[in-house]
């Protein structure tokens, strides 16, 4: 019941905010977030991490073809719920900063997107989750396309191309898996589309194989892997700051996600046969990623670079299929979301400031804004992994597992510590230290407002850092589940 | 049968209301008396009859698409608005035109004997040629109504053609007595005249419902038609048709020798109509011909349902094509609606004509994009559900290799119907598009309701999906 009043309640608030008009639709949305997250929070405090599906809700959806609205969270799926509740608020704040036209919308969007997100972390139905998968795209699109720079029509519909296209073929699969299953509960229909069915299919090698790849697909493009990223650079530098960070802090997560819930177990055979390629194609992508990023110019490009590295580094450890490299890329999302959120929104405080994203246009920051350099340092060093940081437990991991699977290639993956340390240092000391520019002579400090949302992100890539048993200990039984349903076959 | 009897009398009643050049009274009168008829038509729900010896029957399967067309004929009424306030002098008449072709498609969706079927099509699309030229004065209209007309003429011909050979065959005109004929192990081996009788039969019901290769029509004749008849058209026309399509198939070509001819030549045309529907859409500059060229596309997805046969006016094909012609008609009734009204303000019907509608009229700019996105086929809309079960029922069969050309077909419609959205939302306002379109407040709700009615069709789709 729970996970039903989580997703209802963000679309029922964007749906009231059409009542607000500017200031009043923002500290509306706000509030409405803050709700949320404090349902999520009571979600984590009443859940009990030694028992599987909770707060789970079966009723019939589709009933002449057994489909069903079946949601339900497991340690795994409230990890994610948790960042999304947690980043929305946060994410919200940050778009306080700007002034956008049509205001009520942008943030009835924004809200409308964590129903869609949450029921993709939430959903136990294929079809529920496919559905769920394409209402956390339709905002996004809008609040990328609408609000977003020059280029923005031209990048955004390649995004909704490639994410729509990569989708279509997941859902094949899944329509294909479906046509496999055995009759549903309620007996009005030859088939249904729960996940426990699809785990309990035994189908051929040969099949999996192929299936493997039309599932892959969605998850690929949204993550995104090498070479299907293509998108994701231009459209983190073109879309506004908040839907940046949606994309970067959540929206990637859902790839990784339904890689962990809707593939591995699905088609453990299927994953047999390619984990190599896979593994092989995220350690390219990891050190391509960052090759390009110490190239880059523009701050946030930099950073989408960033991102595309340390996402490949969460696949290779999914795709190492070992309760470590699978327990670090829980974590690592939760690190990822905080740590690329926060400098999305640094980039975006400075961008606001002098009118340039451009590195060679900065310089000197520190010597104005002492406070900003702390925070954007805490968070840098968070994403370089330095220890005691979230970056460092979850990369450790992930190294771990992804060296347990092959060591040459955790070797080789290794090597995105040292070049991410290379490029965000390189930025670090373009942007804030060295001399001053003409766009940087009259420079403010973060306001009182900025600091109160980097402050919360700032604790958790501590409390992530020091403490990353609270929240390994959430994902661990889920992991475990998913590993037994992988070696199962 | 109700339903038929009271459209019959309100289009009579409507030309005496326009005797009196009481314009103002049309269009309330002709809209409460469709939602009487839209409810009195769900009392046959549930009961089989039969009428005038057979020739027409009343059953869940008509109930149903009766429900469609007169829905989407309710819903589109208020658009006529604009002729209310001209002061159009033939207004009482159209409204008896559209009501009658209305007739029409009811009897072609509740046939039992090929003449209803002929009667039911010649009722609609007589009507319809005259509607297409309705703007008197205006020469593409002129051409409309010529083009179609002539065309019609000549697939009415062969469609007649058809069923006269098919008579010839089978000495019968009633649809579960060909079956019996055609089954009959006496008739083994099928004649050269019932095969080029069915063959016929498809030719002339393709053209009506525009499927490739017969579809040539269907741009000019949609951009030349005043835009309320070319909804109408694109709607109504099409749902009945295929109805009558399916019906046709079902009841009166089950067997597997008929099935051998009919099935590979739809399998065809399906292929073909989705190729130039979605490709033809593709290149065009103006929204109304990429409308026309997407409703040859969305017969080439309807056609899916029919090659999906399961024998019977139940299941998945039969509830496929239900639900598909359900939500195709409410997104194609919204995206006409918003065309007509913008259409009319700022006198253009390309692109760049929507560009800053976002701005100017909010509320036209979000039907507009629930209307595409559920054309497109994207989840939260009935449009997707719509694909959904009409790919499932075929991929049931078998039919993958066409599911994936459909799939890959429907990536190249997000092309074109990303392409209003773009402009709405993405584009400056040029000089012609800062000023707001006047929207009445009937033609708000209208809007509202269909935007609401393909919201829920995609988030709750239980509600319709199986009631076949």
């Amino acid at each position: 019941m729970l996970t039903v009043l989580l997703l209802l309640w963000p679309v029922a608030a964007a749906l009231l905010l059409h009542f607000f008009k500017g200031g009043a639709a923002r500290v509306a949305a706000f509030g409405a977030a803050l709700v949320e997250l404090v349902l999520a929070a009571y979600a984590a405090f009443t859940f009990n991490p030694n028992n599987a599906g909770q707060f789970s809700l079966n009723l019939p959806w589709i009933a002449s073809a057994g489909m069903n609205f079946h949601v339900g969270m497991d340690g795994l799926s409230l990890l994610l719920v948790l960042l999304t509740a947690f980043l929305v608020p946060i994410i919200l704040l940050a778009a306080f900063r700007r002034d956008f036209e049509n205001e009520s919308v942008f943030y009835a969007l924004v809200l409308f997107m964590e129903t869609g997100l949450i029921g993709v972390f939430t959903a136990q139905d294929a079809f529920l989750f496919y559905f769920f998968w394409e209402v956390a795209l339709i905002p996004i699109y809008f609040l990328a396309g609408v609000w977003g720079g020059v280029n923005r029509a031209k990048v955004t519909f390649k995004f909704f191309l490639y994410t729509i296209v990569g989708s279509l073929f997941m859902l094949a699969g899944f329509v294909y898996l479906y046509f496999q299953t055995g009759p549903a509960a309620n007996g009005l229909a030859a088939h249904n589309s729960d996940l426990a069915s699809f785990y309990n299919l035994n189908l051929p090698a040969e099949t999996q194989a192929w299936l493997f790849w039309l599932i892959f697909a969605a998850f690929a493009v949204k993550m995104p892997i090498f070479p299907f990223h293509t998108w994701q650079p231009d459209t983190y530098t073109e879309a506004p700051a908040p839907a940046t960070m949606l994309l970067s802090g959540i929206m990637l997560k859902m790839g990784i996600y339904g890689c962990m819930r809707w593939l591995l177990p699905v088609v453990p055979l299927g994953v047999d046969r390619w984990q190599n390629l896979v593994l092989i194609l995220a350690v390219i992508g990891i050190i391509y990623g960052a090759i390009i990023a110490i190239r880059q110019q523009d701050v946030k490009r930099l950073i989408a670079y960033s991102s595309l590295s340390h996402v490949g580094l969460m696949i290779a450890g999914v795709f190492s299929l070992t309760q470590i490299g699978l327990q670090g890329a829980s974590i690592q999302m939760l690190a990822h979301g905080v740590n690329v959120v926060g400098m999305f929104f640094i980039a975006d405080a400075i961008e606001r400031r002098t009118g340039t994203r451009n590195i060679a246009d900065l310089g000197g920051l520190t010597r104005q804004a002492p406070v900003l350099t702390v925070c954007f340092l805490v968070l840098l060093l968070g994403t370089v992994a330095l220890p005691l940081t979230n970056g460092f437990v979850g990369e450790f991991l992930l190294l771990a597992g992804v060296y347990q699977y092959n060591a040459w290639m955790g070797a080789v993956a290794g090597v995105t510590i040292i070049l991410g340390a290379v490029y965000l240092l390189r930025m670090f000391q373009r942007v804030m230290l060295g001399p001053d520019s003409s766009f940087t002579a009259t420079f403010t400090d973060l306001t009182g407002a900025e600091l109160a949302l980097l402050v919360p992100l700032i604790v958790l890539v501590f409390w992530i850092g020091l403490f990353p048993n609270t929240f390994l200990h959430l994902s661990e039984g889920s992991v475990l589940s998913i590993l037994n349903e992988v070696v199962k076959r | 049968m109700n339903s038929i009897i009271l459209l019959s009398v309100l289009g009579l009643g409507n030309l005496f209301l326009g005797f009196r050049r009481s314009n103002r009274l049309l269009l309330p009168v002709a809209m409460l008396m469709l939602a009487v008829v839209f409810g009195v038509n769900f009392l046959d729900w549930g009961t089989s009859q039969s009428f005038f010896n057979e020739m027409l029957v009343v059953d869940n399967f008509s109930v149903a698409f009766t429900g469609i067309v007169v829905l989407t004929a309710l819903l589109l009424l208020p658009f006529s608005q604009q002729y209310v306030r001209d002061g159009e002098a033939n207004l009482a008449e159209y409204y008896s035109l559209l009501l009658f072709s209305l007739v029409g498609a009811i009897m072609m969706v509740s046939y039992n004997h090929l003449l209803m079927l002929f009667l039911g099509i010649e009722t609609l699309s007589i009507a319809m040629y005259v509607l297409a030229g309705s703007d008197k004065r205006n020469l593409r209209s002129n051409e409309a109504a010529l083009k179609y007309f002539l065309m019609g003429a000549f697939a009415t011909g062969i469609l007649l053609f058809g069923m006269a050979l098919v008579y010839g065959a089978t000495g019968t005109f009633v649809l579960r007595d060909i079956s019996f004929a055609v089954q009959n192990p006496a008739n083994a081996t099928l004649t050269p005249m019932l095969y080029i009788g069915m063959l016929l039969m498809l030719i002339g019901i393709g053209f009506k419902v525009s499927a490739a290769p017969f579809h040539f029509w269907t741009p000019d004749v949609y951009e030349g038609t005043p835009t309320f008849f070319a909804a109408f058209m694109s709607t109504v026309v099409k749902t009945a048709g295929f109805a009558a399509f399916l019906k046709l198939l079902v009841q009166a070509f089950p067997a597997a020798a008929a099935q051998g001819l009919w099935l590979p030549t739809l399998t065809a045309m399906c292929v073909l109509t989705l190729l130039i529907g979605n490709v033809g859409a593709v290149a065009q500059t103006s929204i109304k011909r990429m409308l026309a060229y997407s409703s040859v596309s969305h017969a080439g997805y309807l056609l899916i349902g029919l090659v999906a046969f399961n024998g019977q006016l139940e299941g998945a094909s039969a509830n496929g094509v239900f639900f598909y012609s359900l939500a195709y008609s409410v997104a194609t009734v919204a995206a006409f609606g918003v065309l007509k009204l913008v259409a009319d303000a700022r006198q253009r019907e390309d692109y760049n004509g929507l560009n800053g509608l976002a701005k100017t009229n909010p509320l036209l700019a979000f039907v507009m994009t629930v209307a595409m996105l559920s054309l497109a086929g994207i989840p939260l809309t009935g449009g997707f559900f719509g694909k959904f079960f009409v790919f499932s029922a075929a991929v049931e069969n078998g039919y993958i290799g066409l599911v994936v050309f459909a799939v890959v077909m429907s990536m190249v419609s997000i092309y074109y119907y990303l392409r209003p959205i773009i402009a709405m939302y993405m584009n400056a306002p040029d000089a012609t598009t800062t000023e707001a379109v006047p929207v009445g407040s009937f033609q708000s709700a209208a809007l509202l309701l269909l935007a609401l009615l393909t919201v829920v069709l995609g988030v709750l789709p239980g509600l319709v999906s199986g009631i076949l």
